[in-house]
């Protein structure tokens, strides 16, 4: 049985957020079931326990559906993104099961219908803004890119 | 998993009206309502004096980000005259309005209440599209799914490349509930784009000729609906023409406890299953394919009601995006997994086919005043049920019906069957 100690963040949405500025893919496991959750979770959908903690991940996926996005909202606006220049949202599996919303770089936004669900994709960590204001996005980009 | 419970008492509907959809500089979310209020107030066949309701029900998203109003309920009431009776507002996204249906049922059912005014009521347009976008994109999970870059049509085009890879579905077969969609609201006076998509692009046709520029070289919709200046894409696969619009609009029923029903009218419409379900975020569901919440609160409401999907003659479903209207047509049991892009292809689903869906027009091309919307969904089923759809009227006996409204990508999704008896 583990201690608490000082150093074991909350499973809440700010400690992710944290992880991420971090460059870490920080998942939250049940201690009871195995559950793995990424986004985490204080509670365990599965069983119900409330005895989580945090774990590594391999930062490894695979693309399970995706969207080229050519009208977003403003905070992607900002960062220089619109109609002949759009991005690419998608959901993620990774390697250790869960699955997670994030940017999707690497890939050919000219072909869309050639994208190919099942890609394989290894997190990367976007980064906009400076000092006090900069927020970092976490993103899966595709291998073997050119 | 719970088994659905059943209603202590009979609930009936006897009265549904709405305002029309549109897009209203003019008019708040009051005096939406007050026009919905109004219609119902008409079709209740031997009249209703308003002091008999006892409590409302309002299904409204988010008037707070929309008109700076929160707190609407005893707005509403207060604007039809009906404080000091207690007043509820219902916000599940834009399942508002099924929900506000499901919590009307159930004071009824309860004892609770003998006569209960269910309303939907949003406007939209008062906001320009970057900031409606904002608002909408509440609906999701802010932290964990809007630092990705989605938007709703942004998620529903996600499923809609799960689906395409699964089935082998292209994007075009998407345009076929559009088309119909659009040829149902032509014949909806009410309807925010009353007009098929034929007529559509003949008026963008002759409207550049007007103006004296080229006229472009459609011959046919199919070149319409393929073409970006027509129908620009949105979120890839998911076009304009995909995609419902930002409305101003209301609607409101009422609901009475069964055994008064002979007070208002002769042919009420009873509301004999009631099924209601939650999910988290798109990216937690292994298939991405299907919506579990509308699976779950569909099987409840069949199970209470005592019917089968086989059983459902007209359907009104969340078709916040043509993909929606694909997935919930599987999702209901009218098709299998895979077959409802077919389905819709094959006729099945217009005023004609085996299964007519959305004969209003749907929230694509009659509108989607978010609150609103599930409470639109059983004006339909009203009208069509007892012969009153007029030029859009399906054929034959309608006994049975079921309405389908969903939150954001599936998170919340509540669902009716109402049966005619007499």
């Amino acid at each position: 049985m583990s201690e608490e100690t000082t150093v074991v963040r909350p499973f809440s949405a700010a400690a992710f957020d944290q992880y991420i500025a971090e460059h870490k893919l920080t998942a939250a496991r049940c201690t009871k079931c195995g559950g793995m959750y990424v986004p985490p979770r204080a509670i365990c959908p599965k069983c119900h326990s409330e005895a989580m903690e945090w774990v590594g991940t391999s930062g490894k996926g695979k693309l399970c559906a995706f969207t080229v996005i050519l009208s977003g909202p403003t905070f992607m606006i900002e960062q220089g993104f619109d109609r002949k220049n759009p991005y690419i949202s998608g959901i993620v599996e990774l390697e250790e099961g869960a699955r997670i919303s994030a940017r999707i770089t690497g890939l050919d936004m000219s072909k869309p219908a050639e994208i190919k669900i099942g890609t394989p994709l290894n997190v990367d960590f976007v980064e906009f803004g400076d000092g006090e204001a900069k927020k970092t996005y976490l993103a899966f980009k595709a291998e073997d890119t050119v | 998993m719970p088994t659905s419970k059943s209603l202590a008492r009979g609930v009936a509907m006897v009265g549904a009206g709405m305002s029309k959809f549109g897009a209203f500089a003019e008019k708040n979310t009051r005096d939406l309502f007050v026009e919905a209020f109004k219609e119902m107030k008409k079709t209740v066949d031997k009249g209703l004096d308003p002091s008999v309701i006892e409590a409302l029900y309002i299904g409204n998203f988010s008037s707070d980000q929309f008109e700076h109003q929160a707190h609407i309920a005893p707005l509403l009431t207060d604007a039809i005259g009906l404080t000091p009776r207690p007043a509820t507002r219902v916000e599940d996204a834009c399942a508002s309005g099924g929900v506000a249906i499901r919590q009307g049922v159930m004071a009824i059912a309860s004892g609770m209440a003998d006569v209960v005014l269910v309303g939907g009521a949003e406007k939209m347009t008062a906001l320009n599209t970057a900031a409606v976008t904002e608002a909408l994109a509440t609906a999701a999970d802010m932290p964990f799914e809007i630092p990705a870059g989605f938007t709703f049509p942004g998620f529903y085009a996600a499923m809609a490349s799960a689906y395409m890879h699964q089935y082998g579905m292209k994007s075009e077969h998407l345009m076929n509930v559009a088309i119909k969609n659009h040829d149902n609201a032509a014949l909806n006076p009410n309807a925010q784009f009353g007009v098929t998509i034929q007529k559509w692009m003949e008026g963008r046709i002759a409207a550049a000729v007007k103006k004296g520029k080229p006229a472009p070289t459609w011959s046919t919709i199919w070149d319409f609906l393929h073409d970006e200046s027509g129908n620009p894409t949105v979120a890839w696969p998911l076009r304009l023409f995909d995609c419902s619009p930002v409305s101003d609009g209301a609607a409101a029923i009422l609901l009475v406890a069964e055994e008064r029903a002979h007070e208002f009218t002769d042919h009420p419409i009873h509301i004999i299953g009631s099924g209601q379900a939650s999910d988290s975020a798109l990216h937690d569901r292994p298939d991405l394919t299907t919506i579990p919440a509308a699976k779950i609160a569909s099987a409840k409401a069949y199970e209470m009601a005592g019917v089968t999907a086989k059983d459902i003659r007209i359907a009104e479903v969340h078709d916040c995006f043509t993909i929606a209207e694909v997935i919930a047509s599987e999702d209901l049991g009218f098709f299998a997994p895979g077959e409802g892009f077919k389905a819709a292809e094959d006729g099945m689903t217009a005023r004609n086919g085996a299964k007519p869906i959305n004969t209003s027009g749907g929230l694509k091309a009659k509108g989607h005043p978010v609150g609103a919307s599930g409470v639109a969904h059983a004006v339909e089923v009203w009208k069509q049920m007892r012969g009153q759809a007029d030029a859009r009227q399906v054929e034959g006996d309608i006994s049975l019906a079921l309405t389908h409204n969903v939150g954001a990508t599936g998170s919340t999704c509540v669902v009716h069957v109402y049966e005619r008896r007499n």
